[in-house]
């Protein structure tokens, strides 16, 4: 089987180069003049709405779809013209696709058989494949016997047994419950950083890139809104789309009144005064959106709880959202009626908030953000 | 008249005409010519029972080279049906979308619209020494003289090839559509050629259709009558014809009978050959059809 063979010199550190790749239905953009690289041995994340071009960009990588423009470079060799099936990369389907007239061996199998490895040397393969994925002994197994999460592993394990430069993922835990798609998702970074595999996973589930990816993109109408690590998503998003897309946030739109240096003061429309960094060149005058994570509000039953220096309102609740580690309050800001989500803290010392009572908040400017609307 | 009592009753009411006709139609004329078959006559209006109708049909060439010659052919035609129908099958079950995929299935019906009688008809006008074929190819200079192309035995083929392909692209149809396209994008995506994946992925999913349109056709040619007899002619030798001579020429109904029962013997061997043979369940089959 031809692989192709990397270019002299090449981008020795990037498994996958992305080079202005445009892909167009009609008037719209699917994929619009994308850019990026992955490093290798990352766990790369694409994160985005459905319909945000995200499945596009895999299904290009992986050869199902041919780019309008630009090309895809996989270890410094171009894609452009490679069939899948002779491309170095290998997909593991949202609903996994494994193939039901074969074996559980069969299947892990079956890759390597078209590759010319047989007998003995593909039994060893599989074996070993299936105690990496915890499936030892498996092999006689009928498909339809396996558990979701045992089918995951297979459908990962028939990637990986062929050692392709790039695994590409495409929102395989989408299929699976809850308590399952959590433990997977730790399973899933384990076995990535055993096997090395250059992973590029791509999901609308904010959780599963921030927990499981070294490096996220999120993407919006066919172009990424803000590349980096989970951390810098979370506490420093560049755009409106990716603070309101990553985590939870409160959203208040209003006008931008003062300038303190990267500080900006919006007043809402219902006259709440709000301090935040700006992103940009904002300034007084413009239209603004003002972004506060509700974990980054500190609640309490008197204004002494709260730190010094920052600005304090009181709040009526409206209700509790108990939800465990992720239990919230809504309250209405007590002047102007601007409703809020605020975290609750979680040693659970505001656990019995009851409808009605009076509590006081407050935030601290730098950890909020002003986008210009 | 307790609830249990009354349900079964109602099913009993409603399963009737199909009991009758199964009984009435299937099982007592079988019983019947079963009866006949291992009857001799040893005299004027006077029967006893005797194997002579089964020794008859092994002392006689001709009968036994008819009754060969029958399932070869009967085999013949089902293999080119199901490679004929595959290609569209697939075409309409995969490629077309929407309204092109009722207009296609409906083409495949159209034909079946006409009774077979005029269909094989239609046959003659277009394959007959003075017919529109053999004028065409004088026409264009490929042939120099009247070209007959009745009673072959391709000709026979043809006939029953178009008479079956119906019965093949529909259980192709149904068994191909409910086959997952991310299944044959993995196999591609793991390094699988097309013929490869045809042949791994495609084909056992498909099998149980595969099975039902085989044993529907060859059910059909085996058992066909007026095909074989009007595109064949003398040459035909179709066994269902050396039925039809001795019940209605020679009056022979005990002989007529053993054939029948021979055919019915063949039928289900080749059948239970064809499903041990590709490793396919009877029940999974049915599903399909």
């Amino acid at each position: 089987m031809a692989v192709p063979t990397p270019a002299a010199g090449g981008s020795a550190t990037h498994d996958l180069d992305i080079q202005a790749v445009r892909k167009r239905y009609g008037a719209f953009a699917a994929v619009d003049d994308l850019s990026f690289s992955v490093r290798r041995g990352s766990f790369f994340s694409i994160l985005g709405p459905s319909g945000c071009g995200k499945t596009t960009l895999l299904r290009m990588v992986a050869g199902f779809i041919a780019p309008d423009a630009g090309d895809i470079v996989i270890k410094g060799a171009s894609m452009r013209g490679v069939a899948p099936n002779r491309r170095p990369v290998n997909m593991v389907f949202q609903h996994l696709a494994l193939f039901p007239m074969m074996s559980v061996g069969e299947n892990i199998a079956y890759g390597l058989e078209r590759r010319g490895i047989k007998g003995a040397a593909a039994k060893a393969k599989v074996t070993d494949m299936l105690q990496r994925v915890g499936l030892p002994g498996s092999e006689g197994k009928r498909i339809d016997q396996l558990s979701g999460g045992q089918k995951q592993r297979v459908a990962i394990a028939r990637s990986l047994v062929l050692e392709p430069a790039l695994l590409l993922l495409d929102e395989p835990l989408g299929a699976l419950d809850l308590k399952l798609r959590e433990h997977m998702k730790v399973e899933l970074k384990q076995l990535q950083a055993e096997v090395g595999t250059t992973f590029v996973y791509i999901t609308h589930d904010q959780s599963e890139a921030l927990v499981m990816s070294d490096q996220v993109a999120v993407m919006n109408h066919g172009r990424f809104e803000q590349l980096g690590t989970p951390q810098q998503l979370y506490y420093q998003p560049q755009t409106a789309f990716v603070a309101g897309f990553v985590g939870n946030n409160n959203r208040f739109e209003g006008t931008i009144e003062a300038r303190n240096g990267e500080q900006v003061l919006l007043r809402t429309a219902s006259g709440m005064g709000l301090w935040s960094q700006r992103v940009g060149t904002l300034d007084v005058g413009q239209s603004a959106t003002v972004f506060i994570r509700p974990e980054a509000i500190e609640i309490g039953r008197s204004p002494r709880e709260l730190p010094e220096g920052a600005p304090a309102w009181s709040a009526g609740v409206q209700s509790v959202l108990f939800d465990g580690g992720n239990s919230t309050v809504q309250v209405l800001e007590d002047r102007s009626q601007t409703p809020l989500h605020i975290a609750l803290p979680l040693t659970g010392r505001l656990a019995d908030l009851q409808h009605g009572e009076t509590v006081h908040f407050a935030y601290q400017p730098a950890q909020a953000w002003c986008f210009p609307a | 008249m307790s609830t249990a009592t009354h349900r079964r009753f109602l099913l009993g009411v409603l399963l009737a005409p199909a009991l009758l006709w199964l009984l009435g139609l299937v099982i007592l004329p079988h019983v019947e010519l079963l009866v006949l078959s291992l009857q001799a006559r040893v005299g004027p209006g006077e029967y006893a029972a005797s194997l002579d109708q089964y020794r008859t049909f092994m002392g006689e060439p001709l009968y036994w080279n008819t009754f060969v010659r029958t399932a070869v052919m009967s085999v013949l035609a089902t293999v080119i049906t199901l490679l004929l129908a595959f290609p569209a099958a697939w075409y309409i079950a995969k490629v077309a979308k929407g309204r092109a995929r009722l207009v296609l299935l409906v083409l495949c019906l159209l034909p079946f619209w006409v009774s077979e009688m005029v269909r094989t008809l239609g046959w003659l006008i277009l394959l007959r020494e003075t017919g529109v074929v053999s004028g065409l190819l004088q026409a264009v200079g490929l042939a120099d003289q009247p070209v007959e192309l009745l009673y072959h035995d391709a000709t026979i083929l043809v006939g029953l090839v178009y008479a079956s392909l119906l019965f093949m692209v529909i259980p192709l149809v149904n068994s191909l559509e409910s086959l997952d396209d991310s299944l044959i994008e993995a196999a591609y995506d793991l390094g699988g050629s097309t013929a490869n994946i045809v042949r791994r992925i495609v084909i056992p999913h498909a099998a149980p259709g595969i099975a039902a349109g085989c044993i529907v056709v060859f059910m059909l040619c085996l058992g066909n009558y007026l095909t074989p007899t009007l595109l064949g002619g003398k040459n035909s030798l179709w066994f269902t014809e050396q039925i039809y001579t001795q019940f209605i020429t020679r009056f022979n109904w005990n002989q007529g009978a053993a054939f029948g029962f021979l055919l019915l013997f063949l039928s289900s061997l080749l059948v239970w050959a064809g499903l041990k043979l590709t490793g396919q369940r009877f029940g999974a089959v049915m599903k399909a059809s």
